[in-house]
């Protein structure tokens, strides 16, 4: 499996305030990499300069082997990005929107696109509904379709089932399984759920203060740090000193 | 530059503005306002001053004209701010637009929003007031294009504010035009003025405009050199904000305030 997303050795500093302190991972196509961390550890701060919202202050970001730094527009096409903290025009229709954003990111046959997404979504009698009037699993199921618009091969997700009731959070969770095997994509889910994690990573980098302070697949950090289940490899290392520093 | 994604970004407006009745009143109310409420100011001074004895509607046309200088630059500014308050905005600045394909939808959109609240204006000042702004003739073109090149100008330095400093930057987005129109001797020619704003009046090119619109209407000639003056001064504006913007653009990466935006 080829890399989709390295970054290497990137920093990021707010004038004397260094949010990220020159970290180095990899994701492989078909493959979920969890991003864990206390607020505050950098986080949003290494999405926000994956998706060229933020130039690093030193390091290098490859995504499908091209650098982000001069082809912005490029990889732009190619990726895409889900938060509860941002939204679509609330007073467009679910379709106006997904027409709008397959407009800018130039999709031959939106409708057909729009078809196929609020199938797979179950956004059917949902296309001619105000946006802004929407339940939250409404919203974030049609945030989630404008997120693949683009069929992007690389998805970055903030907090994807924040706010959402169990029986919806499993739908997107199980959404998500079956649509990174069948479109080989690489995904970067950074969450505070680690029911979620543990269920959709197969590896996880944790971080803290700026730095990846551990990093294996959910069982084997269990194991390593001798606790039942991987909110407590959480607490520990978010609790404690830099592992591996 | 890819005229879908442009044409993506003025349907994200177009839907916006077709979807709410307010939107659409909103942008015929004040011009129509602003425009009644001078046409009776001009019929007044038509009737009591020498200065405007043989030109009624100077003062109506040069409203009119002011009014589409405003609603042009306030019309971009708002297309900006709309995505700061829907919290679209890291959703725009993260799909594939260049800068330019964003300035150029942004622009023919505030044209369009302009012309919504001025058309209907424009055509109630004849049967209202009996006054033309054709009367310009030809010439009213020059006189449009160069103040709808000011608008967006200003338009694109206020976003420049905004991209950079953040929402907080919103106020100046309102403020500006006020700042400026004592300068532009909208109403008035410009030996009213100090000579100090007088020197600083005829660095905008406002005072070019608005002096020639007096011209034609009054004098019934035509200064081309005035027309030309405002189109050097625009021209000059107008590249100092697209540089300012792409500065900001890149400021804004580097401290952070795209993905702090709307907060």
């Amino acid at each position: 499996m080829k890399n989709l997303v390295e970054v290497k050795n990137i920093k990021k500093n707010y004038g004397k305030n260094e949010a990220v302190k020159g970290i180095s991972f990899n994701i492989k196509e078909d493959e979920i990499l969890g991003l864990l961390g206390p607020n505050g550890s950098g986080k949003t701060t290494t999405i926000g300069m994956l998706l060229g919202l933020l130039k690093p202050t030193s390091g290098e970001i490859l995504i499908n082997g091209q650098k982000l730094e001069g082809n912005r527009i490029e990889i732009l096409e190619q990726i895409n990005f889900i938060s509860p903290y941002i939204e679509l025009p609330k007073k467009l229709t679910v379709k106006q929107n997904l027409t709008v954003y397959g407009k800018l990111y130039k999709i031959n046959n939106i409708n057909e696109r729009i078809e196929y997404l609020s199938e797979k979504l179950r956004l059917g009698g949902l296309l001619n509904s105000i946006t802004g009037e929407l339940s939250s699993g409404q919203k974030n199921r049609v945030s989630l379709a404008k997120a693949l618009i683009n069929e992007p091969k690389v998805l970055l997700l903030d907090e994807p089932t924040a706010s959402l009731d169990p029986e919806v959070g499993d739908f997107v969770r199980s959404f998500l399984e079956n649509y990174k095997k069948e479109k080989k994509i690489s995904i970067l889910l950074a969450s505070h759920n680690m029911n979620e994690v543990s269920r959709l990573c197969k590896s996880i980098l944790m971080m803290k203060d700026g730095i990846i302070i551990d990093k294996g697949n959910p069982e084997e950090l269990i194991n390593k740090h001798g606790r039942k289940n991987l909110e407590e490899v959480f607490l520990k290392l978010t609790r404690s000193k830099n592992e591996l520093n | 530059m890819s005229l879908t994604r442009m044409y993506g970004l003025f349907l994200r407006h177009f839907y916006l503005i077709t979807r709410s009745f307010p939107r659409v009143l909103d942008l015929v109310y004040w011009p129509t306002i602003q425009i009644t409420l001078w046409g009776f100011i001009s019929n007044f001074f038509a009737t009591h001053t020498t200065y405007y004895n043989n030109a009624v509607g100077v003062i109506l046309t040069c409203a009119i004209l002011y009014d589409f200088l405003f609603r042009t630059s306030i019309g971009f500014n708002m297309l900006f701010l709309e995505e700061i308050w829907s919290r679209n905005f890291t959703n725009l600045f993260i799909a594939p637009m260049k800068i330019g394909e964003i300035l150029t939808s942004l622009v023919a959109t505030a044209l369009i929003r302009a012309l919504i609240g001025l058309i209907p204006a424009v055509l109630l000042t004849s049967p209202l007031f009996g006054i033309s702004i054709l009367d310009l003739g030809i010439f009213l073109f020059f006189l449009f294009l160069s103040l709808y090149l000011f608008g967006i100008t200003l338009g694109i330095l206020v976003s420049a504010g905004l991209l950079r400093y953040g929402p907080s930057f919103e106020n100046i987005a309102w403020s500006t035009m006020f700042l400026l129109a004592p300068f532009g001797c909208i109403y008035y020619p410009i030996e009213i003025l100090p000579e100090l704003f007088q020197k600083i009046a005829y660095l905008l090119p406002l005072v070019y405009i608005f002096e020639e619109a007096r011209n034609i209407l009054i004098n019934q000639t035509v200064d081309i050199q005035n027309i030309y003056n405002a189109f050097i001064w625009n021209g000059v504006y107008f590249v100092l904000s697209i540089a300012l913007f792409y500065y900001s653009f890149n400021v804004a990466k580097k401290k952070g305030t795209l993905i702090n935006m709307g907060e």
